[in-house]
């Protein structure tokens, strides 16, 4: 445990110390790349929280994390347009503000994830996996067919949005803005884990009946760690339609539902800080394979593949030992 | 709107629905027997369209082109199932989830690596080109309709194996009990890749069919499998009847859907806006069918266990 602890420290400096570096180097395309690799570990995170805590095997994350990036790009396109979102019932405008946009993203998020979360919850293990999947191609097809919102082609926004006192634009600040959420999200990520709720839900994971025995609903427990984790894959994807100032169906795909597993489980499933870890990892091997060929997904396979046959805990259990992937 | 045109369209609904019971019958099978969620299912298919492709256009003969597809994605298949897919077998559906994900990668960039991100193209035969008349003064394309035909032949011929041969009988035992069969003496590990080789081989055979209405290209097998799965889902894992009902159903959802749904909104929205809602909900229809029916029976309308 304290072994993970000096781990979690060192790689937290570690994503603060490149930017930090970089941004003293003048090095700005650093900087963009580990504000993804950030961005990346607050899905990771997020989905870690039904996965890892709960279980719940969700292939269909990349809902959340689309309508995170759409909930900032119907806004901020308002904005940019000055046309209203909506004039009837009530005049609502559109924003540019992270501010505004981050609990709406939030927000919807969760509630797609109730909806979703309640439907397929009624099922369990593969129908589980399969129907969250056919709820992301859902979304995703939909969005193609929305041509309001540039459809396949998704939507720019040529101006990030603001946050007060801070100049958005600026790759550095920026960073700090996705930085201080992550920080924040892990915080309260930890904390939720080690709530009695947290402990429930692990429990529900390695035994249900017995949880239902001392009078808890898992159902209920699942569907709570559902939204939660819906929730804060929608921020993430606020903030990776900001970073590129662009939306696109393929935040919705179910690749991203894929890679957004692949932080989780690359890092080490379980752990509060093991997509951190992850999400590192797979932006260090887009970059550095990336570099070597056009084709760096083969590569990327044979690695995962690797994990999974060979390194079950991921990094954080070759790091820092099993114990508590096997708790 | 003209009932020949409808009919048509429900035609076109049972060819497609018939090709995705090709992909769905062994993802069934394969998760029925050996407990595995294959996503490579769709690398396999894609695989059987390019071989049919390159074969079509060395040999100029369809048949070898469909037989190719059929060796080399039950080759493929084999491969895939020795070396990796037999250490899933024990995992649970993460690790085999994200194992046949990384193999799915694996498989399409190699393929864009060798054949390039261009498609490759394969037609259909002369004598299975052009037009059939049939009955009421329909007429439909005769290379569909043969995809129909094949297919409810290859179903019927799939039932018969499981219901009357050896390897039928074994691999409805190994639905209900792995562990007794085994104990029994079948060769559960000859079992298993033969199972994944007949899965295999119905994928690349449906990738070379639709190969040659579609065109040949990386990523080709990526929505079939999801639809593939979506039918496996309705119908219930493990059944062959359930996954022909269910491919049927999805197929015809999916192509009436998008036929009835924009002309049903036009009734009370202006054109263009008809056009765009009623697709976007006829892109939704399956899933929603889908959710629909897990509602209901949350395993499926066959699924037993």
């Amino acid at each position: 445990m304290k072994k993970e602890t000096t781990l979690n420290a060192g790689l937290m400096l570690l994503l603060l110390a490149i930017p930090v570096a970089a941004w003293f180097m003048d090095e700005p395309f650093l900087v963009t790349l580990t504000t993804r690799a950030v961005v990346f570990a607050i899905a990771g995170v997020g989905l870690n929280f039904a996965l890892g805590f709960g279980g719940l095997v969700s292939f269909g994350h990349a809902v959340f994390f689309g309508l995170g990036g759409y909930a900032m790009g119907i806004l901020a396109h308002h904005a940019q347009t000055y046309t209203p979102l909506m004039e009837w019932p009530f005049v609502i405008d559109g924003s540019n503000s992270m501010l505004v946009i981050w609990p709406v993203a939030i927000v919807i998020s969760a509630l797609a994830a109730l909806a979703i979360g309640a439907l397929s919850l009624r099922t369990t293990g593969v129908y589980f996996i399969m129907i969250t999947l056919a709820f992301g191609q859902m979304f995703f097809y939909f969005m193609i067919s929305w041509s309001a919102y540039g459809g396949e082609d998704g939507l720019s926004i040529y101006v990030r949005n603001g946050f007060p006192g801070l100049n958005t634009m600026d790759p550095f600040q920026f960073f700090v803005i996705c930085y201080v959420l992550l920080a924040l999200v892990l915080f309260a990520v930890h904390r939720a884990a080690h709530s009695s709720f947290g402990l429930m839900l692990r429990a529900a994971r390695q035994n249900e009946d017995r949880v239902q025995a001392v009078g808890q609903i898992p159902y209920r427990l699942y569907l709570i760690a559902f939204m939660v984790s819906g929730a804060i894959t929608g921020l993430a994807g606020a903030l990776f339609a900001d970073l590129n100032r662009f939306v696109s169906p393929t935040m919705l795909s179910w690749h991203t539902s894929g890679e957004i597993m692949i932080f989780v489980i690359l890092g080490g499933v379980g752990r509060v800080f093991g997509p951190v870890a992850g999400a590192a990892l797979f932006i260090l091997l887009e970059h550095s394979l990336g570099g070597l060929s056009e084709y760096w997904h083969v590569y990327l396979g044979a690695i995962l593949l690797g994990v999974v046959l060979f390194a079950r805990g991921g990094l954080f259990g070759l790091l820092a030992g099993l114990e508590v992937a096997h708790d | 709107m003209s009932w020949v045109l409808l009919i048509e369209q429900t035609l076109n609904g049972l060819q497609f629905g018939v090709m995705l019971f090709l992909m769905a019958a062994g993802l069934t099978l394969i998760f029925g027997v050996m407990g595995l969620i294959n996503l490579v299912h769709g690398s396999l298919y894609m695989i059987g369209a390019f071989a049919a492709a390159v074969v079509a256009a060395a040999s100029g003969s369809f048949l070898l082109a469909l037989a190719a597809s059929l060796a080399a994605a039950a080759v493929a298949g084999i491969l895939v199932e020795v070396t990796v897919i037999r250490k899933l077998y024990d995992r649970d559906h993460l690790d085999q989830v994200l194992a046949t994900f990384a193999l799915i990668l694996i498989f399409s960039e190699g393929t864009r690596w060798v054949f390039g991100s261009f498609p490759l193209f394969l037609d259909p035969p002369d004598y299975l080109s052009g037009t059939v008349f049939l009955p009421f003064g329909i007429e439909y394309s005769r290379y569909r309709l043969s995809l129909i035909v094949i297919g409810l032949a290859v179903a019927a011929g799939l039932f018969w194996m499981i219901a009357k041969t050896r390897i039928g009988i074994r691999i409805r035992a190994g639905e209900n009990d792995r562990e007794m069969i085994g104990a029994l003496g079948v060769d559960i590990t000859l079992l298993y890749t033969l199972v994944f080789a007949l899965g295999a081989a119905l994928a690349g055979f449906a990738g070379a069919l639709i190969g040659a209405i579609q065109s040949v290209q990386v990523g080709m097998g990526e929505p079939v499998l999801i639809l593939a799965f979506v039918v496996v889902v309705i119908g219930g894992i493990g059944s062959i009847k359930g996954a022909l009902i269910g491919a049927i159903l999805v197929g015809l959802t999916d192509t009436l859907g998008s036929f009835l749904l924009p002309k049903l909104f036009s009734l009370i929205l202006a054109p263009s806006a008809a056009t765009s809602v009623g697709s976007s909900l006829a892109s939704m229809s399956i899933y929603v069918l889908m959710a629909g029916v897990l509602l209901v029976r949350p395993k499926g309308l066959f699924g037993g266990a």
